[in-house]
């Protein structure tokens, strides 16, 4: 059934005529084009959709596009702003972080939002005090907190330090 | 996926008026369920009205000492809560070893409570599944159920389901006593948690006692004054549903267990509230041995298959371990 919504995505704002049973995964790529978001399992099990929905991460495979609204939208591009690469993309490339590449947009927004969520004071599973004011982003934290991004290139390893570098600069790792 | 039509109501009362006279439709919180569920063609709503942002999304302060919790509270949102964190650290615990930041950021606290089993013959509609299909059969009985239930399944008849419940956080709404507010097309009623999720008993389809158009408005938490933990186990560290949970709350009073409350995860069709080992440990001394004993005279009445008998073990050092670590005997 179509249904007329109007995408507000990396600045932009994209009115667009949709059936309701659009993802905001396939409404990106298909529709406008963006690309940056990718089609893993489009079940919510690989991360590789990650977009960010009003600055908080999320699997956009599993997000009705009618549900968004006005809510903005930022793909791993967006980040990228002016052209100019953010200090994520610039550690994944610095420190290797990828081999094939097709995980990176969507652990780059993952990254993105763990560093937020971290400045937020949230907690994680393996936080050992739940009531400390402060979360640190140790490498066992951004393990656990990156963990619903696969890389089937097990870039892992690579991974952690970029996700720290960058949390180093922001102030939330010890 | 089947076409539908998305409704977008202005208040509660309006969506449960919607859904009311949509005998096939279906409410749509965070949609990480419902949306793959509609994907696999397992889920067939021809209306979705959306209730993620009308329901509220707020904790607040309870007039007895106790927490209010909106049904469309994101699941990130409610484990960061300080209040949560500080007064309920299980159900904060339960919140963070379920699914993935991304899924936490969008899933509800009423859609968490709904999600439906995880099952892989619920979610292959080639496979007889008398959940999804009343009558075809149940597959997982003689195939692959690895991680099924070991407590209350229905081993025959029309009913046969040996499913799970999937949720982390209802497993420790249930150790809190928790009371789940509902608006329906007859009016407001309050469910104690431990009265939402059923036993598959003779209709496997139906996961919990709501009436179609229902609406989980709030979960209140009464107020808890006991420490209390929560205690996963799963094939890798992160990101995996629960073989075995147990949600704990204990108090001790000179070496005697005053109060106790106790709920297993990954065992059952519903959260299973561990009633007998309760009764078993109040006033028992709070020690190793009352521990397994009591969690053995629980899980007495389990009834394994040939694939998952290793679940009762589990369950019971699992249960050992949690209260060992409450009672600060265990690091
Ligand atoms: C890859 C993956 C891994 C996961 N791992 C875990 C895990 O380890 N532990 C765990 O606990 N969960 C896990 N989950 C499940 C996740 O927690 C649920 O999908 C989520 O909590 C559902 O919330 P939602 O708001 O998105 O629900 P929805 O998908 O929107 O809805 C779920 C159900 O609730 C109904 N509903 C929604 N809101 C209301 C309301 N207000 N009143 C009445 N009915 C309503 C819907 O009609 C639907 O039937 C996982 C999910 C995925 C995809
Ligand atoms: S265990 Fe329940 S959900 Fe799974 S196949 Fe059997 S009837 Fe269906
Ligand atoms: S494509 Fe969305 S999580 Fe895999
Ligand atoms: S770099 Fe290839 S999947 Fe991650």
């Amino acid at each position: 059934m179509d249904t007329e919504i109007t995408l507000r995505v990396d600045g932009a704002a994209h009115p667009l005529t949709v059936d309701t049973r659009t993802t905001l995964l396939d409404a990106l790529r298909e529709r406008l084009r963006n690309t940056s978001p990718k089609k893993g399992c489009d079940h919510g099990q690989c991360g590789a959709c990650t977009v960010l929905l009003d600055g908080r991460r999320v699997n956009s495979c599993l997000v009705l596009a009618v549900t968004v609204g006005d809510a903005e939208v930022t793909t791993s591009d967006g980040l990228a702003a002016g052209g100019q690469p953010h200090p994520l993309h610039r550690s994944f490339v610095e420190r290797d972080a990828f081999q094939c590449g097709y995980c990176t947009p969507g652990q780059v927004c993952s990254a993105a939002g763990v560093i937020e969520e971290a400045r937020a004071g949230w907690p994680s599973a393996v936080t050992a005090d739940l009531t400390a004011a402060d979360a640190e982003l140790t490498d066992a934290e951004i393990r656990e907190r990156m963990s619903g991004n696969l890389c089937r290139c097990a870039a892992y390893a690579n991974i952690v330090p970029a996700v720290a570098d960058v949390a180093q600069a922001s102030g939330v790792r010890r | 996926m089947r076409e539908f039509r998305y409704a977008a109501a202005t208040d509660p009362a309006a969506a449960v008026a919607l859904l009311a006279g949509e005998p096939s439709g279906a409410f749509l919180g965070g949609g990480t369920n419902l949306v793959d569920l509609m994907k696999l063609g397992v889920a067939t709503p021809d209306v979705l009205v959306d209730v993620r942002t009308l329901t509220s999304r707020e904790v607040t302060d309870a007039a007895d000492g106790g927490l209010r919790i909106g049904a469309g509270v994101p699941n990130a949102d409610l484990a960061a809560d300080r209040r949560v964190r500080e007064r309920y650290p299980v159900l904060a615990q339960a919140l963070l070893a379920a699914a993935s930041g991304q899924l936490r950021n969008r899933a509800t606290t009423a859609g968490n409570l709904l999600q439906r089993t995880r099952c892989g013959y619920f979610t292959d509609v080639t496979r007889p599944c008398n959940k999804r299909s009343p009558g075809s059969g149940c597959g997982a009985l003689r195939g692959l159920h690895r991680n099924h239930a070991v407590l209350g399944q229905t081993l025959d008849g029309p009913g046969t389901c040996v499913a799970t419940q999937p949720s982390d956080m209802a497993v420790a709404m249930v150790a809190l006593d928790a009371v789940v507010q509902v608006l329906g097309p007859d009016g407001a009623r309050s469910i104690p948690i431990g009265e939402l999720h059923r036993l598959p008993g003779d209709d496997a389809s139906r996961d919990t006692t709501l009436r179609h158009g229902e609406l989980v408005t709030a979960v209140d938490l009464p107020p808890m004054d006991m420490p209390s933990r929560y205690r996963k186990v799963r094939d890798r560290a992160s990101f995996a549903f629960a073989l075995v949970s147990v949600a704990a709350a204990l108090r001790v009073e000179d070496g005697v267990v005053a109060d106790v409350r106790l709920a297993l995860g990954g065992v059952a069709h519903k959260p299973w509230r561990a009633a007998v080992a309760e009764g078993a440990l109040r006033g028992r001394p709070a020690t190793e041995e009352s521990f397994a004993a009591a969690a053995d005279a629980e899980l007495a009445a389990a009834t394994p298959l040939p694939g998952n008998g290793y679940k009762v073990p589990l369950a019971r050092n699992v249960v050992v371990r949690t209260l060992l670590e409450l009672t600060g005997g265990l690091a």
